[in-house]
């Protein structure tokens, strides 16, 4: 382990010295009631300008990331990031624009963004937009209460969201944030939604089917429209969670699915950075009947211009401050408008070849529950290996020694042992099947030498963590020992 | 794999103690060993009146968080505050110390619903991954 900011601090050092001030000056409890004032400067690290970029260039050499390894997380759309999107959005016109900008001179922007909204209309299906969101839970956190705001227009009182067993988590969890009920669809024989299930639990108290497509096993929904058709005789919506869309680019729209209401995660499908590197956007597309309820303001065209609409008797109202997270809208324009309807299609296209070619290298040392074939993603099983007393878990921290970041685990819980891997179109084929091999390697040593497999990683700076401990008795905090503190800041 | 004789039991892993005013539930040795180690544990408010199949409680593991369902109908009137202050002893003693919730049954027939220790250990027998 190395050492914290904290621990590396040299009572005195500085990144920089500023100028004594020499204009007029106020105390500061002439400017700030005394109970808001500290009484002893905060215990920063005091360090030099060099000592800090050394410090995190380390530490972000030591993580793994999409520029440095393959990510196969699957649900995590861990694609690449072109580089093209962050330049052009680091251009000044982008970069350096206010909010507060009156819209007159943020024609450039505004443009972008209505744009962006038509291009996902055109991809999806859908008849428009919002692109406030901030993230795909937000997403569907706004798609609900666009459910609910639909209903009660209708004068109608429905509590219950249906969610199959193989949803994302946020799913139920957003669900029930919106004050909905949950109620749990049975997935069948083939990982799919059933029909006879949904048939069974579809009931004037439904206000929406909240699905997955392709869903979270990477399987096509082949029932879709007599899903949506059976939702609608009901009254109920279809809420489609976008995670997984990058499945269906150039080849399928969830609008002529049936589909009423679905966000998209762009720091999956459209390649803006994801995870710590981002922040998110999960902009919601809606049907024409749902067009009322979108959030506010909305950005509309007025002839040549482009201006902000605040009006909506309907709207639920703003969802973020301004008009969401810009900086990732203008790398995802980018993104699009540089692949074009072709290349997109062949995104889509890809993303399916790899993960069936890398399904193909795997399927005879695990087995994949639900067969046929996949789209974007796969889950395998590991059971196998339960014979060996090796878990998921232990081939995932086996797999960082291999140099890979591991893929998700023990989701979704419809199998047992999960293995869920998403190359996306990004990947080569000579890295499928160094992945590949890795995992048939691992799989042997399983067999061999599972003590090594319960032990791992073994080359990484952090070794196995006792994550029990960690869950049951959380310590986040870490307390100043020793550390010198000068009184000379101030 | 333990399955005591004495009490009944879910397809969705919990078990229930046949009792007309504090009948006790909690989960299955099966099920905590599938979990693996708990972490923590969400019990319902005393008084909370549950429906049969309702999640009323929620186990997390270091694998996953797993909602718990009522196996009957009726009135919480228990909640064992030692698994929420340690929630390993649910992996420890699953059908003793482990203990999560007690129900007053509000229709006491419903336990017949549920399986006998013999039909339940046919269920995991068959769910066992081949």
């Amino acid at each position: 382990m190395s050492e914290l900011i904290f621990e590396k601090s040299v009572p005195g050092r500085r990144g920089y010295r500023l100028p004594a001030h020499d204009g007029p000056q106020r105390p500061l409890r002439d400017l700030l009631p005394a109970e808001h004032l500290r009484r002893q400067p905060p215990r920063l690290p005091e360090a030099s300008e060099l000592d800090v970029v050394r410090h995190y260039t380390r530490l972000s050499q030591r993580n793994f990331s999409v520029d440095t390894h393959f990510y196969p997380l699957g649900s995590c759309t861990m694609k690449y990031n072109p580089k093209l999107n962050d330049r052009i959005a680091s251009w000044s016109r982008f970069a350096d624009m206010h909010p507060l900008h009156p819209a007159s001179c943020a024609q450039g922007l505004l443009r972008l963004l209505y744009e962006l909204e038509q291009l996902l209309c055109e991809i999806t299906g859908m008849h428009a937009f919002t692109l406030q969101p901030a993230a795909g839970a937000q997403g569907e956190l706004t798609g609900l209460k666009m459910v609910r705001a639909y209903h009660r227009a209708k004068r109608q009182d429905r509590s219950t969201i249906l969610i199959p067993d193989s949803a994302h988590g946020t799913n139920p969890a957003s669900a029930s944030l919106s004050g909905f009920q949950v109620m749990e669809l049975k997935s069948n024989a083939h990982g799919l939604i059933d029909l006879a299930e949904l048939r069974g639990r579809l009931s004037n108290d439904v206000a929406a089917l909240m699905l997955t497509n392709p869903n979270t096993l990477g399987l096509f929904e082949r029932d879709i429209l007599a899903i949506t058709a059976l939702c609608h005789e009901h009254g109920a919506l279809v809420y489609m969670d976008g995670a997984n869309m990058n499945a269906l680019l150039g080849l399928a729209k969830p609008g002529d699915m049936g589909v009423d209401l679905l966000q998209l995660n762009l720091h999956k499908t459209f390649s803006t950075p994801h995870g710590g590197g981002g922040p998110g956007a999960g902009p919601v597309g809606v049907s024409r009947s749902l067009e009322p309820f979108l959030p506010v303001p909305r950005v509309r065209k007025t002839g040549k211009r482009f201006v902000w609409d605040e009006r909506g008797r309907r709207s639920i109202g703003r969802v973020h401050a301004f008009y969401g997270n810009v900086g990732v809208l203008v790398r995802a324009y980018i993104y699009i408008r540089t692949l074009g309807r072709e290349g997109l299609e062949r995104t889509g296209r890809a993303a399916i070849l790899n993960a069936n070619y890398l399904k193909a290298r795997l399927a005879d040392v695990f087995p994949v529950p639900f067969a046929g074939r996949c789209l974007h993603e796969f889950v395998v099983s590991l059971t196998p290996l339960k014979a060996c007393g090796v878990t998921a878990w232990d081939v995932a921290k086996r797999l960082l020694d291999y140099g890979f970041y591991a893929p998700t685990v023990y989701f979704p819980l419809v199998v047992d042992e999960a293995f869920m891997i998403e190359p996306t179109e990004t990947e080569s084929r000579e890295t499928l099947e160094a992945f590949a091999n890795a995992l048939r390697g691992i799989a042997q040593e399983a067999r061999t030498n599972p003590e090594l497999l319960r032990r791992a990683p073994h080359q990484l700076p952090v070794n196995r963590v006792d994550d029990v401990k960690a869950a049951r008795e959380p310590n986040v905090r870490w307390t100043p020992s020793q550390v010198p503190v000068s009184n000379t800041s101030g | 794999m333990q399955i005591p004789p004495a009490l009944r039991y879910t397809k969705t892993h919990e078990w229930i103690f046949p009792d007309e005013h504090e009948a006790m539930v909690g989960i299955t040795a099966h099920a905590q060993e599938e979990l693996r180690d708990v972490v923590y544990v969400e019990l319902p408010p005393l008084g909370k009146q549950v429906n049969q199949g309702e999640p009323v409680a929620v186990v997390e593991s270091v694998k996953a968080a797993f909602d718990i369902y009522a196996p009957v109908s009726g009135t919480i009137v228990k909640t064992n505050a030692a698994v929420t202050q340690s929630p390993q002893v649910v992996n420890k003693d699953c059908y003793g110390e482990g203990w999560l919730f007690a129900i007053q049954p509000s229709r006491p027939s419903e336990v017949n619903t549920l399986m006998t220790a013999d039909a339940y250990t046919k269920l995991i027998t068959s769910e066992q991954p081949s």
